[in-house]
């Protein structure tokens, strides 16, 4: 990761489902790939392909409102089941640089923010509202740590301080892992 | 010194850097699993930072997700798994090659399941971190690991640095007692568990299994119940370490020796939660009150007793879209519902006990006409193991497919799946839309549940057929 993000701003999308699982977001048929890029075309491939591979055209994922969103808004516990990082990397690709739920399963939401998919868990009532309203324009906004409506109004939403910093600063973890060495080495020394 | 819980004591441990409320702890890992699909990615980032592999001797590599359950003779036989997922093949045996980790390969008698070859190897031992790129690493937990899974991302982190960035999570105990009627199996246990706690009940948390039903069953029972805490939302599961698990663990390939199996052992003992530690949430289930479970819906949270209805929520919009997915009715018995496939196999339940309880029900009966029966072992241990008591004559004299060991069917990566439409009874962990194949429909049923489904020919309580076996 490198770009540096402080706000993500656009019209939501919303998919109300609830429990919808990394199979659901890019099924396995297409985790035979060795690269990362590339998979927007499989996000939701089930939802948005009929049988022989045509696009649905009536497919709310398919419509142009999904096309030009950039935050996702998708029922409780969002992207459940496996562990596989394709998940984040077919959002971002398909063009979402956030989303918001009123839960997010953990190892889907760690992988998305090491990924610059900004992962984002409201109160249920923030949620009820926005899965109520799609298209509501609306900003992501890191440096308040809130969500801002049009009209003004501010809901804030917790976020991991460290995962924030990473996401405002484009810092990758490796980077900062890699200068843990010393301590590793020591650890490594005293167990082995 | 505060009373502590397996996790906590676990994690404590393995505290390379502290965490802060700015930064996230350096957690040691001890045992990295890789295989081929969630790697190719992570080899690459070190290969353009020219990192190398800080822990080699740390790192376990098999192949499993990808690869044909048909026999591998020779390396071109990979190539009937299409294009795609014979190139990861070759792309892992490659990076292992490259960056020079052992790969349990195709001409191994150890590859197998990633789950099932580690605690087989001996390689999965008590109060261990073990990671992969794999959301049901939270089958080692079964010994008193702290297993859970991790992304391609992390795999890159663990693959250069031997750590994780890790916060804390919450504990969570479920206490499982009272005898198991017979034909109730860890498999039920696990469903009803999440039946009552929700797909989400454990999320944030990390579970601990105990109570004297936990404590009675064999580790491969154990494995099964933690196999699929991620199906309650929890990244881990943990049961005690205590005298089965030392069993198991004794004696194998990379298991401690003399001294150092002592050594190993008292700490061992030492890790179980203390009496008086607290955890941040219980919930406790009476053992004797369950029936074998089965899913009716499209995930593992649906699920109701074998012999009981589908139940009926009006207004639930998702609820009555899960029905239409899976062909089923509200109101309706599940069992006698017409079936098309049938799967034993997965991290969940291939492992010898698992392969012979479901051969158990096929000495004496035939899969009914028009099912299709894989069973496809967890390992190649597994396989000849089973092969070994004959079960391999008995399954397919029943009239069931006998496979190579690997993921196959529970993710229909290899090309072993169900067709669209077609209603699958597995035991395998989930049981999303298409996880199985594009369309296919899943109900997750313990071995003996699927045995008795086969060979009846619709969703089938094993009861009264295990009571006649
Ligand atoms: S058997 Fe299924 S759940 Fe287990 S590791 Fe393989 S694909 Fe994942």
């Amino acid at each position: 990761m490198s770009r540096p993000i402080t706000r993500v701003s656009s019209a939501t999308f919303v998919l109300p489902q609830t429990d919808i699982d990394t199979d659901q977001i890019i099924p396995a048929r297409f985790l035979t790939t060795t690269e990362r890029s590339g998979l927007g075309r499989h996000a939701f491939a089930d939802w948005r392909y009929d049988d022989h591979g045509e696009l649905i055209a009536d497919a709310p994922l398919n419509s142009a409102a999904a096309k030009t969103a950039k935050i996702l808004v998708a029922g409780n516990n969002f992207g459940c089941g496996s562990s596989r990082e394709h998940a984040p990397w077919a959002l971002l690709d398909f063009g979402f640089d956030a989303v918001i739920s009123s839960e997010i399963a953990d190892i889907f939401r760690s992988n998305a923010l090491k990924n610059g998919l900004v992962a984002v868990v409201v109160d249920t009532d923030t949620h009820r509202e926005l899965l109520a309203n799609p298209g509501l324009e609306l900003t992501v906004d890191l440096v308040d740590r809130a969500l801002k409506f049009a009209d003004g109004r501010k809901v804030a939403f917790p976020i991991d301080d460290f995962a924030r910093y990473c996401l405002m600063e484009g810092i990758d973890q490796l980077g900062y892992l890699l200068k843990q060495g010393e301590a590793i080495s020591r650890f490594e020394a005293a167990h082995e | 010194m505060t009373a502590r819980t397996l996790y906590e004591k676990i994690w404590d441990n393995h505290v390379v850097v502290a965490e802060t409320p700015d930064t996230p702890a350096v957690l040691y890992i001890d045992l990295h699993l890789i295989h081929e699909v969630t790697t190719p990615q992570a080899f690459s980032v070190l290969r353009d930072r020219g990192l190398k592999v800080r822990r080699p001797d740390r790192t376990l590599a098999t192949m499993d997700h990808s690869t044909p359950t048909t026999p591998v003779r020779k390396l071109a036989d990979i190539d009937i798994v299409g294009p795609a997922a014979a190139g990861q093949i070759r792309k892992m045996q490659a990076n292992c090659a490259e960056f020079g980790i052992e790969l349990y390969d195709f001409d191994s008698p150890y590859r197998g399941i990633v789950h099932i070859i580690g605690p087989e190897l001996g390689a999965t031992q008590p109060g261990k971190t073990i990671v992969c790129g794999d959301s049901h690493t939270s089958t080692h937990g079964a010994f008193g690991a702290l297993a859970f899974g991790i992304g391609t991302t992390e795999v890159g982190h663990v693959l250069a640095t031997q750590c994780l960035l890790q916060r804390k999570a919450r504990t969570m105990a479920v206490s499982v007692d009272g005898q198991l009627a017979p034909g109730v199996t860890a498999k039920d246990i696990i469903l009803a568990t999440i039946g009552k706690i929700g797909v989400d009940g454990g999320t944030g948390h990390v579970i601990e299994y105990r109570g004297d039903t936990i404590g009675a069953l064999s580790m491969d029972e154990r494995m099964t119940v933690c196999n699929m805490s991620i199906e309650a939302g929890a990244r881990a599961g943990l049961v005690a370490p205590d005298d089965t698990t030392f069993e198991y663990v004794a004696g194998r390939p990379m298991a401690p020796t003399g001294d150092a199996w002592e050594r190993a052992l008292s700490t061992w003992q030492s890790l179980p939660t203390d009496p008086d530690a607290q955890f941040d949430r219980e919930v406790s289930i009476d053992a004797t009150a369950l029936s074998p479970q089965v899913t009716f819906g499209t995930n593992p949270g649906m699920v109701i007793d074998v012999d009981g209805e589908i139940p009926t929520r009006d207004g639930d919009a998702a609820f009555h879209k899960a029905l239409d997915y899976m062909g089923l009715t509200s109101g309706r018995p599940i069992a006698g519902t017409p079936i098309d496939v049938v799967f034993v196999g997965s991290c969940t339940n291939a492992r010898l006990s698992d392969i012979e309880r479901a051969a158990a029900l096929l000495r004496r009966h035939r899969v009914a006409d028009g099912v299709r029966m894989l069973v496809v072992p967890g390992s190649e241990q597994v396989k000849a193991d089973a092969e070994a008591r004959g079960l391999d004559d008995v399954i397919r004299s029943a009239g069931a497919e006998w496979r190579e060991p690997g993921c196959s069917m529970c993710l229909g990566m290899n090309g072993d799946s169900v067709p669209r439409g077609k209603l699958a009874v597995s035991t395998s962990n989930r049981n999303f839309e298409g996880r199985q194949g594009a369309g296919a429909r899943t109900i997750l049923a313990s071995p003996e549940t699927a045995a008795a489904s086969a060979v009846a020919g619709v969703v089938a309580d094993p009861r009264p057929l295990l009571a006649g076996a």
